[in-house]
């Protein structure tokens, strides 16, 4: 079942996830980062490398971040891959704790 | 060649950084990967053991998991890397040594993984009948070293000692239904032990709770989804005291409160009817293993957790449980094997290590599950192998600064031992070998499972053109 990477992202941009994915499926934009579901492996390696659990698996995501499922297959393909760690953005501690991580 | 001292800086085309990764796993592909990245010039000699490349993916992976098999395409593109040679059926200590890798480059990268298996530490543990899981898992995926194992799965019931993936792996390949194993790329003798299979009652046992199980969530939800096999919990063992709790609610543990999650619903089950049952047992430590001729009974000891959350140890209380068993598989972690001239940690049998850095004078570098033990997945290694590569380089102005005889000077070193040079294009006749031999059968690929045939296959003339990395 694919890997979905949800609002959580946003503001954070932390990128542990793109380190630990074995087949290099992140894409990612200004705001954030997305898998591609193509290409993913459902390995479950980056879920617990996200600092505030950003990433789901598909049976796992909460109904109310349904369409991120949609938003990731369709954004990461068009996105340049980022398989290296980048510096988060300079919300991204706020945001954390916001979150409650 | 060696002692030729140029004004060219390491790293430079002039004078490239030569490294030996001592591995071809997951850690070993990734550790090079990372180096090809970096802005300075690099030349990686990949040594392998085995003829074939992959490392636990080919061999640790089980079969029906095909998409975590993907990774090798990945590495099959980083052995394409300018720069990059493969050299399997070479093995440190045996076909060289180190002090000679160390003479033909600037430095050794260990990504050699975790070989060998901690033991229980009870009398009979080696008792007919008694395994390890890694004999099992090798046995199932091919593998050279376990191949010629044999199982007796003429026993109804039984055990595995450990609470952790490789557990579920050996649970979930001895309960589901073998034709759901046909299309996959296990071994065929495997295959054809598997179906005369009458084992129909496993036992997965832990020495703590159900909130401390080192199950992946996904990998424990999928044995509760096997045709004609149920899961069970005893509701008893799921009563968790406070610090269980604390734990639970930890949002950073959200996998173990998953795993709970799993464990209620399956303590509901009535598994009276099922094909195949397989039982959870919390709390309990083997304490005894006992058989006149092969193993048929093990004795567990009830067990108490102790200490504050996240501290938690398990500290047995005298009352024992017997279990009538006739397989025992033990899966309570790895050790890496010690190598001569490299530092080794005894207790936790990894090579001793700062941030991938071996001993005090920089060239020893270790990745991988030699380097922090055997956790996380193919995925953790790649995080793993870059931070141990930001430290080699970080080493470069430390590093022995004269040019390096690397693949040049391999090969000559090699010349004298008898060993045959696999190159990754002789894996690659290898790899097309395995995968026409699948096709009869339905399968990904026939694995082959003997050395020597393996060094037929690569010794054998070229049919066509291969394409690839340089050998």
């Amino acid at each position: 079942m694919p890997h979905i990477v949800t609002d959580k992202c946003q503001r954070c941009r932390f990128t542990d996830c793109v380190t630990t994915c074995p087949v290099a499926c992140f894409h990612g934009d200004a705001e954030m980062v997305y898998i591609d579901n193509v290409q993913c492996v459902d390995c479950g390696a980056c879920v617990p490398a996200c600092p505030v659990h950003a990433i789901y698996e598909q049976s796992d995501l909460p109904a109310d971040k349904a369409d991120w499922l949609t938003i990731n297959a369709q954004r990461a393909p068009l996105l340049p891959v980022i398989a290296d760690k980048q510096v988060p953005l300079p919300s991204a501690e706020a945001r954390k704790r916001e979150l409650g991580y | 060649m060696n002692s030729v001292t140029d004004a060219a800086g390491l790293g430079s085309n002039g004078n490239p950084l030569h490294v030996a990764i001592v591995g071809s796993g997951p850690s070993g592909f990734y550790a090079a990967e990372a180096l090809f990245k970096s802005p300075i010039s690099v030349r990686v000699d990949m040594i392998e053991r085995l003829p074939i490349p992959f490392g636990l993916v080919r061999y640790g992976v089980a079969p029906d998991h095909p998409k975590l098999k993907q990774p090798t395409l990945v590495f099959d593109k980083i052995a394409q890397s300018p720069g990059f040679t493969f050299l399997g059926n070479v093995a440190v200590g045996r076909d060289i040594s180190l002090q000679q890798l160390q003479t033909t480059h600037h430095a050794v990268l260990f990504a050699c993984g975790a070989e060998s298996d901690r033991r229980l530490g009870l009398p009979n543990e080696d008792l007919p009948g008694s395994h390890t899981a890694t004999e099992f898992v090798g046995w199932y995926n091919g593998h050279p070293d376990y191949c010629n194992r044999s199982f007796d799965l003429t026993s109804e019931v039984a055990v595995i000692i450990g609470q952790g993936n490789v557990a579920i792996d050996v649970a979930r390949i001895l309960c589901k239904p073998v034709d759901e194993l046909r299309s996959t790329d296990i071994a065929e003798h495997a295959l054809d032990a598997l179906a005369g299979s009458r084992v129909r009652e496993i036992h997965i046992v832990g020495r703590r709770g159900p909130a401390q199980t080192s199950f992946t969530f996904k990998e424990l939800r999928e044995l509760g989804e096997i045709p004609g096999c149920l899961s069970r919990v005893f509701p008893d063992d799921l009563q968790l005291h406070p610090a269980c709790l604390e734990e639970l609610e930890e949002k950073r543990n959200f996998n173990a409160a998953k795993n709970v999650e799993i464990f209620q619903r399956w303590a509901m089950q009535d598994d009276a009817a099922a094909g195949k049952r397989i039982r959870f047992h919390f709390l309990q430590s083997p304490v005894a293993i006992t058989g006149a001729h092969r193993l048929e009974q093990l004795t567990l000891e009830r067990n108490i957790l102790m200490g504050p959350a996240f501290e938690q140890v398990a500290k047995g209380t005298g009352a024992t449980l017997e279990l009538r068993c006739g397989l025992l598989f033990r899966s309570i972690g790895y050790r890496g094997l010690p190598l001569p001239g490299v530092p080794f940690d005894q207790g936790r049998g990894v090579f001793p290590n700062n941030a991938g850095r071996i001993g005090d004078v920089p060239g020893l570098y270790a990745a991988g599950w030699i380097k922090r033990g055997p956790s996380g997945i193919i995925g953790t290694n790649r995080a793993d192998a870059v931070a141990t590569v930001q430290s080699l380089l970080a080493d470069l102005p430390r590093l022995d600064s004269r040019r390096k005889s690397g693949t040049a000077g391999l090969y000559a070193a090699l010349a004298g031992s008898d060993s045959q040079v696999v190159s990754y294009t002789d894996w690659r006749r290898i790899d097309a070998e395995e995968q026409r031999r699948g096709i009869a059968s339905g399968k990904p690929r026939e694995k082959i499972t003997r050395v020597s045939d393996m060094l037929a296959l690569a010794a054998s003339p070229v049919q066509q053109s291969s394409t690839g990395a340089s050998s």
